[in-house]
């Protein structure tokens, strides 16, 4: 993925500032329990949702395991309809394709639609450096992008800053990237929207090339989804003269039927809509109508590597409504950035160090910021039991084991500084598979009860420094029943 | 009728008045009670942190230690949740890996005799009033595993309703994880602690004298950051509320 999140302390030390900073908490607190709210008594109106996310789970585990199949389907639709194809493997091979595509036109600026996938392989900081300016259009990305800032929610990218916060940005920074605020700017959101209409008004009517992912693509139309709520990338989609866009390959569904189920679990899902506002599709191109030029680029970047793999895969299946962020009690803690991606909360924590592999200190780190209490699958639309995955990730962080790295079988040894806990493990098991151990270690710890500190040494302080230990017992449970029951009463 | 009792590590070593509960408010229902000498931990904390196999030879001692009975009976809806969900993944993985297909045969003898303590009153004995005596109020944090894991729905709330002199109040945000989450408590101590403050926040804002649960590694938790915070909630087990009578109150 990007280089943006290169270097990122592992998630322990970066949730660590996250749940210290009050106001970030305050507003996460806020942002997430009022959509969790909204999304349940959204979902609660359906009588069939059992059934709509069972069907949405069924229509993507059958297209994952026949991705071949319908992505030259896809390619062959896509083309017959006009439009232009281009497979990358990885992030550097996507930001090549789009900055040769740009360059092409003769134009040094794109408009953006909000896209996750451009966001994943960091193609704003390569079109930068091909001297190509890149403008979100989405009003949060806007913020994120006014504000040097980094998105830390997949749908609500500045679910981080507040009504205040905007108001700064906006003040301090549009200007330096077109139409400044008005003034004076107050931190209404109306006002704050009007604010960012004006200023992208202007790039919406100069813009000769947009930029955009897709929610979904059907294989047998080539036909092109994109859900929004704000419009703005309805803008891009239709003025601009050329349209680039980047989508991951499991976005692929077989059908225009299969959209049925999709459109009502994820409005309902991601913003408690019963239905977004702006639904755009588009197949190839149209003479006459909408951009001339439509170029896909199918994205792998560790996809096919996530595929083989037979737990993981089921990773593949999110439709990217982030519910699972917004229920997620260490997402509201440790907010968004803490995760090290584009893609946080439970699904980044199982989704990225998939991508990206568990090589680096905040991918190995990944799979523990959880304590699966399953809050994530039970309101994941296409039913991705998180949990399980994360506990199969953490084997493959402690225990190591077949990957499948750039399309090649690979055997991962365990990862480095897990020399200790290992070793406790095994003691552990050692003395719990041994109960006349375990009964010896039970009444030397009621011997020691006395000594008991109330800090410990090492790991254990970390319990130790904001919470009592419980105390020890006189005597366990199974020396009180061979005392009280074992002997005739 | 009789049950073994899976009393649990953490209730063996730490809190064998949960233990002791289980006993007597069974026998009181007419259960008798085994305990199987043998058993030892499930596994969870191993498993949970990604050591599966050394999770295994504890699947396979618990699976043994309880082969002969029809119920086992565990005061913790989070192990129960382990044997329940996890034991046929853990036998399934190790027949792929070719190690066999006997700790698969032991996980599936043995998932569907346990019953975590609420659900074999409710379901298999049929009890929603133990004849509890216990006179305060209390607010019910639902664990996770039991919660969402094995379903326990109202099972909890519907006996402690029926305690006698009991008062019992509602807990806001009580679906929410309190957490602990085994190893995450130390692996994420600062996530983990403001989880757990929120949560005691939470049960102190309703007035209520106890806070019960039903899984002592997550009251563990509270109970800790309750105690750290001088305040005067006090964790209790699920069971040790049933248990106690006018005759023979909490001590």
């Amino acid at each position: 993925m990007t280089g943006t999140y290169l270097g990122m302390p592992a998630f322990p030390e970066a949730a660590r500032e996250a749940v210290r900073d009050e106001v970030l908490r305050a507003n996460l607190r806020h942002a997430t329990h009022t959509i969790r709210d909204k999304r349940a008594r959204a979902v609660a109106e359906l009588a069939d949702w059992d059934r709509l996310r069972a069907a949405g789970k069924a229509v993507k585990d059958h297209t994952l395991r026949h991705l071949d199949r319908y992505l030259l389907q896809l390619e062959a639709a896509v083309t017959a309809a006009g439009g232009t194809v281009h497979w990358a493997a990885d992030a550097d091979e996507a930001n090549r394709i789009v900055t040769e595509l740009v360059l092409a036109t003769g134009e040094r600026e794109v408009v953006k639609v909000k896209s996750m996938a451009t966001q994943e392989i960091g193609l704003n900081e390569a079109l930068e450096a091909a001297g190509i300016a890149a403008y979100e259009t989405d009003l949060a990305e806007l913020i994120v992008q006014l504000g040097h800032d980094r998105p830390s929610h997949i749908l609500v990218p500045a679910i981080h800053r507040n009504r205040a916060e905007i108001r700064d940005i906006f003040r301090a920074e549009m200007g330096s990237w077109g139409r400044p605020a008005p003034e004076p700017l107050g931190d209404d959101p109306r006002e704050l929207a009007e604010a960012a209409r004006l200023h992208l008004r202007e790039k919406f009517l100069r813009a000769k090339v947009a930029v955009s992912g897709a929610n979904f693509m059907v294989a047998e139309t080539g036909t092109m989804v994109v859900l929004e709520s704000e419009g703005n990338g309805r803008m891009c989609l239709t003025l601009p003269e050329t349209l680039i866009s980047v989508v991951g390959i499991e976005k692929t569904v077989p059908t225009f039927r299969d959209l049925e189920i999709f459109l009502q679990t994820l409005p309902r899902s991601s913003t408690a809509e019963r239905m977004n506002p702006y639904t755009t599709m588009w197949t190839g191109t149209t003479a006459g109508d909408g951009p001339a030029a439509f170029h896909l680029v199918l994205l792998d970047n560790g996809r096919s590597d996530t595929l083989a793999d037979e737990t993981g895969r089921q990773a593949l299946r999110c439709i990217r409504c982030s519910a699972c962020l917004n229920v997620c009690p260490v997402y509201e803690r440790a907010g968004g950035h803490a995760y090290g991606s584009v893609y946080p909360g439970p699904i980044g924590a199982v989704l990225s160090p998939q991508l990206r592999g568990t090589g680096s200190a905040i991918d190995a780190s990944l799979p523990y910021a959880s304590t699966l209490c399953g809050a994530c699958y039970e309101v994941c639309p296409v039913a991705i039991d998180i949990p399980e995955v994360l506990v199969h990730l953490r084997e493959r962080v402690v225990q190591g084991g077949p990957v499948t790295r750039d399309g090649v079988r690979v055997t991962l040894r365990p990862a480095d500084g897990h020399t200790a806990e290992r070793a406790a493990m095994r003691a552990a098991r050692l003395l719990l598979d041994h109960p006349g151990a375990l009964r010896a270690g039970e009444r030397l710890l009621a011997r020691a009860r006395r000594l008991a500190p109330r800090r410990l040494p090492g790991a254990g302080r970390a319990w130790t420094d904001s919470r009592e230990l419980p105390t020890v017992p006189a005597e366990s449970f199974r020396d009180w029943w061979a005392r009280e029951r074992s002997t005739p009463r | 009728m009789r049950a073994a009792l899976f009393v649990t590590c953490v209730n063996d070593a730490l809190y064998p008045r949960t233990g002791i509960a289980v006993v007597r408010l069974l026998e009181r229902l007419g259960v008798a009670v085994d305990f199987p000498a043998a058993q030892s931990c499930c596994g969870q904390p191993q498993y949970n942190t990604g050591y599966r196999y050394e999770a295994e030879p504890l699947v396979r001692r618990t699976a043994r230690a309880f082969a002969g009975h029809e119920y086992v009976v565990t005061p913790s809806g989070s192990c129960a949740a382990m044997i329940r969900e996890h034991y046929p993944r853990i036998g399934r993985k190790a027949a792929e890996e070719g190690r066999g297909g006997e700790l698969a045969e032991a996980a599936a003898s043995l998932a569907p005799r346990v019953y975590e303590l609420t659900e074999f009153l409710v379901d298999v004995l049929g009890v929603t009033d133990v004849g509890a005596y216990f006179p305060h109020t209390v607010t019910y944090h639902p664990s996770c595993h039991g919660l969402r894991g094995l379903g326990l729905g109202d099972r909890p709330r519907r006996l402690l309703a029926a305690v006698k002199g009991l008062d019992l109040v509602d807990l806001p945000g009580a679906e929410e994880c309190c957490g602990f989450g085994g190893t995450f408590a130390v692996k994420n101590p600062d996530v983990s602690t403001a989880m757990g403050a929120d949560k005691i926040r939470a049960a102190a804002g309703t007035g209520a004298q106890v806070l019960c649960g039903a899984d002592n590694s997550c009251l563990a938790h509270l109970d800790g950051l309750l105690r750290r915070a001088d305040s005067p909630l006090r964790a209790l087990h699920l069971a040790e509320i049933l248990a106690a009578t006018e005759e023979e109150p909490l001590p």
